[in-house]
């Protein structure tokens, strides 16, 4: 049956995917320590400076910790996103790309299937992440744990997809480097993962522009209302459309006939 | 009815606004036949494995396995196809079962139909004992085995081998060539071997050869010494790619 022929396959992608990572120690380390030092550094130096308002989803006042938490969260898909779109790369040089490529599934399915893979390892560094945040006193209600789950999907999904895009465009392994410095970083700071949309409202009306539109912003407010057991409809729909424009796109850009295959020509 | 298990007609085949790369090739693989394709460096052996494998596309001419064309029904020809890259293209951090194992689940075979193909397959080429190893230990000779290996578990009708024996020593490459041999000769297996060795042919082998993309000669080994006026298969290969 052809149904069980896509359901070994997604789940060997997943187990592969998986196995990588726990044999990868140091990945899943730095995965961890990155936000963690943002958590305890960053947001305790920055707690005095930059006070936060009654903005929603929260009800009261908030330390500047538990602003960014949900800014980390994203902070952690997005470097997983592109941690999988370097690894694309990396398997496309190296070529075992080529026996993901030429299996007998169609190539949507098979990019799909690699996203799947993505997000499912950067929900549990996710979790891993919260659980740490738990002993912090950084404490969301605890139905806000589950309802954050199909947001993780959602934007880990969109997060994976650009970084299959990026993945598409890039033809060497050394070229990497230049998505941390246009990609990784402009998203996370131009954003409001560090800093509400009306901080950098006062600050800067092109900024603030260019953070509104940004779809990591959209993706951060919508894991910060699932957080809180709530629904930001605005960001879930963003986050939609910009994850289906992002995963046509890099479906077009591994297509033989039109994308980077055809560019890449060997 | 057709024996035919690998067909390619009028192939022509360019990168974008580049040279064309491959000029109108026609030939054909039997079922339980090797067929070794010769060609110096930059022949165009890769990108015509490319365009069987559908990592490229094509626009003319055509590429047939086991009755399907690949541009019209590429999931069923791919399903009867096993491929070895010239490149290791084995999960180095994964031992050589998990790797097996993924591309078991990549051809939609359950963990119980997998686990006997993987066993049968490693036993022929002597790995079974190693199936818990970690690839990157292994040595280049063993990682082709594995390939090898992987290549055929699923029961592919067409087996693509892109030179192969590359880079390994001589007992090694002895143990590959008749293995694939072997294993042409046992079942109803067609092999396109592509390499530039000629120790690798044997005398029932189909040869094609090609250069600059165009098909020089084809057919048994002294069809294709006769067609050349040559006197051995190196001459023969010499006075075909040096014309």
């Amino acid at each position: 049956m052809r149904i069980f022929h896509y359901w070994f396959a997604l789940w060997g992608i997943v187990f592969r995917e998986l196995f990588r990572f726990i044999k990868q120690k140091e990945r899943f380390l730095s995965a961890l320590v990155r936000p963690l030092v943002w958590l305890f550094v960053f947001a305790a130096g920055f707690r005095a400076a930059l006070g936060i308002a009654i903005i929603p989803p929260y009800e009261t006042y908030i330390l500047y910790e538990v602003y960014i938490t949900p800014g980390l969260i994203g902070m952690i898909q997005l470097f997983n996103g592109m941690q999988s779109s370097l690894s694309m790369v990396y398997d496309r040089e190296m070529g075992s790309m080529r026996i993901l490529l030429v299996s007998p599934l169609p190539r949507w399915f098979l990019l799909v299937a690699k996203l799947l893979a993505g997000v499912f390892v950067s929900i549990l560094q996710v979790y891993v992440f919260l659980g740490i945040a738990w002993f912090y006193e950084i404490q969301a209600p605890l139905e806000g744990y589950l309802w954050l789950l199909p947001a993780l999907v959602l934007s880990g999904l969109m997060l994976g997809a650009l970084g299959l895009l990026l993945s598409s465009f890039i033809k060497q392994l050394e070229n990497f480097a230049g998505v941390m410095n246009f990609v990784i970083f402009p998203m996370f700071f131009m954003s409001t993962a560090l800093y509400p949309l009306w901080k950098l409202q006062e600050s800067s009306v092109w900024l603030y522009k260019l953070a509104e539109y940004n779809p990591f912003s959209r993706a951060v407010e919508l894991i910060r209302f699932a957080l809180y057991g709530q629904f930001n409809q605005e960001a879930f729909l963003y986050t939609s459309v910009t994850f289906t424009l992002f995963l046509i796109l890099a479906i077009i850009g591994y297509n033989p006939s039109k994308g980077m295959m055809k560019r890449k020509g060997r | 009815m057709s024996n035919i298990a690998l067909e390619i007609a009028g192939l022509n085949f360019s990168y974008a606004k580049k040279k064309q790369v491959l000029h109108d090739l026609h030939f054909e693989v039997d079922a339980g036949q090797c067929c070794i394709l010769l060609g110096p460096n930059g022949a165009g052996k890769s990108t015509l494995f490319s365009l069987i494998t559908r990592l490229y596309a094509h626009k003319q001419g055509r590429i047939k396995l086991a009755g399907f064309d690949i541009q019209k029904q590429p999931l069923k020809a791919l399903g009867h196809l096993g491929v070895v890259f010239q490149q290791t293209t084995l999960d180095l951090d994964l031992t050589v079962q998990q790797n097996l194992r993924y591309h078991a689940a990549l051809q939609g075979m359950s963990r119980k139909k997998a686990n006997p193909a993987i066993q049968e397959q490693l036993e022929c080429l002597g790995m079974y004992e190693r199936r818990t190893e970690v690839v990157r230990q292994l040595n280049g000779g063993h990682r082709r085995r594995v390939e090898i290996a992987r290549a055929l578990m699923h029961k592919p009708s067409v087996l693509l081998l892109d030179e192969p024996t590359v880079g390994l020593d001589v007992p090694s490459r002895q143990a590959i060539v008749e293995h694939v041999h072997q294993l042409s000769q046992d079942g109803h297996l067609a092999v396109l071997w592509a390499t530039h060795l000629m120790d690798e042919i044997y005398a029932s082998d189909k040869i094609v050869v090609m250069h600059q993309g165009t098909l020089k000669a084809q057919g048994l080994m002294a069809d294709v010494i006769r067609q050349a006026q040559a006197e051995n298969i190196n001459d023969a290969f010499y006075k075909l790619t040096h014309s």
